[in-house]
């Protein structure tokens, strides 16, 4: 199992879904680890009641069908799955419109889902915000300068019982990115990536406030740390093996 | 019996084994093969297969990331790669005119041997070969603080004397590993340049590839490339391998300028297209005051001026 997640953190990012499902043919009996362990690309769905995209994830599946957060209904349609309570559901409700607003805001487009539920052990619930987003030019990117990109993240929030007015959430955050240029003058530029970080907070006041801040705080520390960290180390380290120099001013001939 | 039906489905041929293992060492980030290698064993626990898939995958990862190996009495490098390739285990290194014996799976260089005549260029080639060498060595100590280069021929080295063409090959590559700060990367570039004796000119086709790979607590992996085309007059070989360096060094050079360009645009164009720094109303978003947005969509559906 380490070795497995050991060849993931080095295979390239945007091959992610292809070495997942060659590890899991080589270790079936290791697959359902390797599932909750491994982030892989989202998939979307089109929700026919609401003319809506839906995201899928293991948290709205049930046998083969997904559940859609806009009209609660199974895709293929499945009996007896399962649904959130009513009160958990009005909850989903609100926190996917309100999503869908904050989506709108930081990424100009994309889908985005909510999915809650109930937690079988603890009294509390879980909840999963999902974003997903082509910014390439010929989906989602308004400024057009991404010949493919795409961003994904995965927020899982474990919300613990209320006790006097306060509630413990635990944040677990992946953000898998994707983003390549083309021009005719510097070629192809591709950056990849996926990280994963985690937050705890306690507090009083309303969920979907809590989750939504919470969420917003980590998504801007993710995206800081991709643009400044990991993309800075990556330039470091091309920067070591030929250190830029002054172009020569003239040259010999043409 | 359905059980062991099941089982039988699930269970992977030999020959899907090898593919995957092949797969996995294939696309091992520059200069982790070996780690690669070591995970992908304990996976895959079938060693035949990972020999099998290794006998196959190490030599063709070795010539496309163009390693650079020592000789074992420490007297010069070779470059593994199809350019220096005189079978599938020995590589030619033309300045020291010996041929190293490298085995691939363990990525070293066991045994030299003197090349023999027929594998090195004629005495005319030898001068304009030798000369680029020079230039091109000159020019990649001052660029690169780790650099290693090699100059081939891969067409018309038979040839004695002007009248016919011919076709040298520059590669320059640098690798830098530091896994204990969780990163690694590498520079390859391939000068391909052709000698036109009829027309008295020299065509230039260059390729760079860089990679990069950062790991702490993370994978992000940064792979470029780019291609260009340049040309030059047929002249003597140190004027023309004179100048066949500084056209190397002014794209290389213009190469690293435009990456320094892509990096400074991310934060700002190019990264704002995945996820903006601030939403569009740049201010933080108002958690406490979702009402607000249940409210406005209920007007625009009431008005039917939703999107």
């Amino acid at each position: 199992m380490e070795a497995a997640l050991g060849l993931m953190r080095r295979i390239p990012p945007k091959h992610t879904e292809a070495a997942l499902s060659a590890l899991v043919s080589l270790l079936p009996s290791y697959s359902s680890d390797l599932l909750s362990q491994v982030d892989q690309p989202l998939q979307v769905l089109c929700d026919v009641d609401s003319a809506k995209e839906f995201i899928l994830c293991d948290y709205n599946r049930d046998a083969d069908s997904y559940r859609s957060p806009w009209s609660n209904k199974y895709h293929p349609p499945l009996e007896g799955g399962l649904y959130p309570s009513p009160e958990l559901r009005t909850l989903e409700i609100e926190a996917n419109e309100v999503f869908s607003v904050y989506r709108d805001q930081y990424y100009e487009g994309g889908t985005s889902s909510v999915y809650l539920w109930e937690d079988d052990e603890k009294e509390g619930f879980l909840a999963c915000f999902l974003i997903k987003k082509d910014g390439s030019k010929y989906a989602h990117g308004v400024r057009g300068y991404l010949n493919e990109g795409g961003w994904d993240a995965i927020h899982l929030i474990e919300v613990g019982p209320e006790v006097e007015g306060m509630a413990d959430y635990c944040l677990t955050s992946t953000v898998m990115l994707s983003m390549t240029t083309d021009h005719e003058n510097s070629g192809t530029f591709s950056l990849s990536g996926s990280i994963r970080r985690q937050a705890e907070l306690s507090v009083a006041d309303g969920h979907l406030a809590n989750m939504g801040k919470l969420i917003e705080e980590i998504e801007g520390k993710l995206r800081y740390s991709l643009d400044q960290v990991y993309f800075g180390k990556t330039k470091e380290m091309i920067w070591t093996l030929r250190p830029p120099t002054e172009l020569p001013s003239t040259r010999l001939l043409p | 019996m359905a059980d062991e039906e099941d089982h039988q489905e699930t269970e992977l041929s030999d020959n899907q084994k090898i593919d995957i293992a092949k797969w996995f060492l294939l696309n091992s980030p520059p200069g982790e093969i070996q780690y690669v290698a070591k995970d992908l064993r304990s996976v895959l626990r079938d060693d035949n297969a990972y020999q099998m898939a290794a006998s196959e995958a190490f030599p063709f990862y070795n010539k496309t990331h163009i390693i650079s190996l020592q000789f074992p009495d420490r007297s010069g490098d070779v470059l593994v790669s199809s350019f220096s390739e005189i079978s599938e285990d020995e590589y030619l290194d033309p300045r020291t005119a010996q041929v190293g014996k490298i085995d691939h799976v363990k990525q070293i260089c066991t045994d030299i041997r003197p090349a023999k005549d027929e594998e090195l260029p004629t005495p005319y080639i030898e001068e304009y070969r030798c000369a680029l060498d020079a230039e091109v060595c000159k020019y990649v100590a001052e660029a690169y603080p780790k650099g290693v280069c090699s100059v081939y021929c891969i067409s018309g080295k038979d040839v004695e004397e002007p009248g016919s063409d011919f076709e040298l090959v520059v590669l320059i590559t640098a690798t830098r590993l530091s896994p204990q700060n969780f990163c690694n990367g590498s520079w390859r570039s391939i000068w391909n340049i052709e000698f036109m004796d009829e027309l008295q000119t020299v065509e230039v086709r260059g390729k760079m590839q860089v990679g990069a790979h950062y790991f702490e607590e993370g994978n992000v992996q940064l792979e470029a490339q780019h291609e260009c085309k340049d040309s030059t007059m047929f002249q003597s070989p140190d004027d023309s391998s004179f100048s066949l360096a500084n056209i190397i060094r002014h794209h290389e050079t213009e190469y690293m300028s435009s990456l320094e360009t892509s990096y400074s645009n991310l934060p700002d164009s190019t990264f704002k297209d995945l996820r903006r720094k601030l939403p569009v109303t740049r201010t933080l978003f108002p958690w406490h005051n979702t009402m607000q947005f249940s409210l406005t969509r209920d007007i625009t559906k009431e008005l039917g001026i939703e999107k």
